[in-house]
């Protein structure tokens, strides 16, 4: 839900990095999100085609790398990765965990010409 | 060609989110984001905190909704000042509207702010405002399973308020199966089972408000 306030301050830094680069055009912008974020990847290349337009980012494709829920057993101190929401060691079954990852949301680079 | 950015999306807002917090500190005011469902009683419980703390601290209280001044009118009765946002469409409250809300604050006066969200258990939890502390209200008739279903919700907050007891005997709600949810992705967070209704359990949860706030 939340899908337009993020892009358009995901296109701000993106519009002020061609700038101090002097692109001329961007072609690409690699995201990388994480899973816990529940932002819709689908939903970001969509509002980017409508904002970007008449500007350097027009027509520019947005790429998501998706970083899984991870997770530190407190029992065991083992690291996993959470499948399908299942909040559980899959070692030693403790429910007791700390998130380790999962809750990424940066721009990683910009494709320029 | 390729040029690395590295640069988190919400940067912004967290830069407002710390003048924020800054503009706060310096006025000696504790502040604290509650967030939650629609309908969970986010209201009731800005209510029932300014009964138990008004006569001691003095409270402000910001308001946010997709529209209306419903919340801020029913608040207001209670004869503290309060500042409606009305984020016209957007799910969530951001540091930049808190910003413009506490310039409409008496904020040399007040001791405590409470900031009351936008209904809603997903965008919220990314949107820091320069907060003390986050609350979380759940309720009974939601179901005991939203931890796993708003899990960054549920890591991100320093309190889980479990509203609406009273209800417990007329709903299938098991309090241990989400004590034991709650407690497995946020091993720190405190837990405070009310009623908002009947006022059951209200003077723990301020008993730890005013423990913060020291």
């Amino acid at each position: 839900m939340h899908e337009l306030a993020i892009t358009q301050s995901m296109f701000e830094i993106v519009l002020k990095q061609a700038e101090q680069s002097k692109a001329k055009k961007v072609t690409k912008i690699n995201l990388v999100i994480g899973e816990l974020t529940g932002v819709v990847s689908d939903c970001i290349q969509f509002y980017m085609d409508i904002i970007s337009k008449g500007t350097v980012a027009e027509g520019v494709i947005v790429l998501v790398k998706s970083v899984p829920a991870t997770a530190k057993c407190l029992s065991c101190s083992k690291t996993f990765t959470v499948k399908e929401m299942e909040w559980k060691c899959p070692y030693c079954g403790e429910i007791s965990l700390e998130v380790s990852g999962g809750k990424e949301l940066f721009v990683e680079s910009i494709e320029v010409d | 060609m390729e040029i690395k950015v590295l640069k988190d999306i919400l940067s912004a807002n967290e830069q407002i989110a710390r003048k924020n917090r800054e503009l706060l500190v310096k006025n000696k005011v504790f502040s604290v984001n509650i967030m939650a469902s629609p309908g969970a009683g986010k209201t009731s419980l800005v209510l029932q905190t300014i009964r138990a703390l008004g006569k001691t601290i003095k409270i402000g209280v910001i308001e946010g909704d997709i529209s209306s001044s419903i919340d801020a009118q029913t608040v207001g009765k209670a004869g503290v000042p309060v500042v409606q946002i009305n984020t016209g469409g957007e799910c969530h409250l951001d540091a930049n509207m808190i910003q413009n809300a506490l310039n409409n604050l008496p904020l040399k006066e007040i001791g405590l702010l409470l900031i009351e969200n936008v209904g809603n258990l997903v965008c919220p939890a990314e949107f820091n405002l320069g907060e003390h502390c986050k609350v979380l209200v759940a309720s009974v008739p939601e179901g005991d399973d939203k931890p796993y279903k708003y899990p960054l919700m549920f890591t991100t907050v320093d309190a889980v308020i479990l509203n609406k007891t009273d209800l417990l005997p007329y709903v299938k709600f098991n309090t241990e199966a989400f004590t034991r949810a709650v407690k497995g992705i946020n091993a720190k967070v405190k837990i405070f089972p009310i009623s908002c209704t009947t006022g059951e359990g209200v003077s723990a949860w301020v008993k730890w408000l005013k423990g913060q706030m020291k």
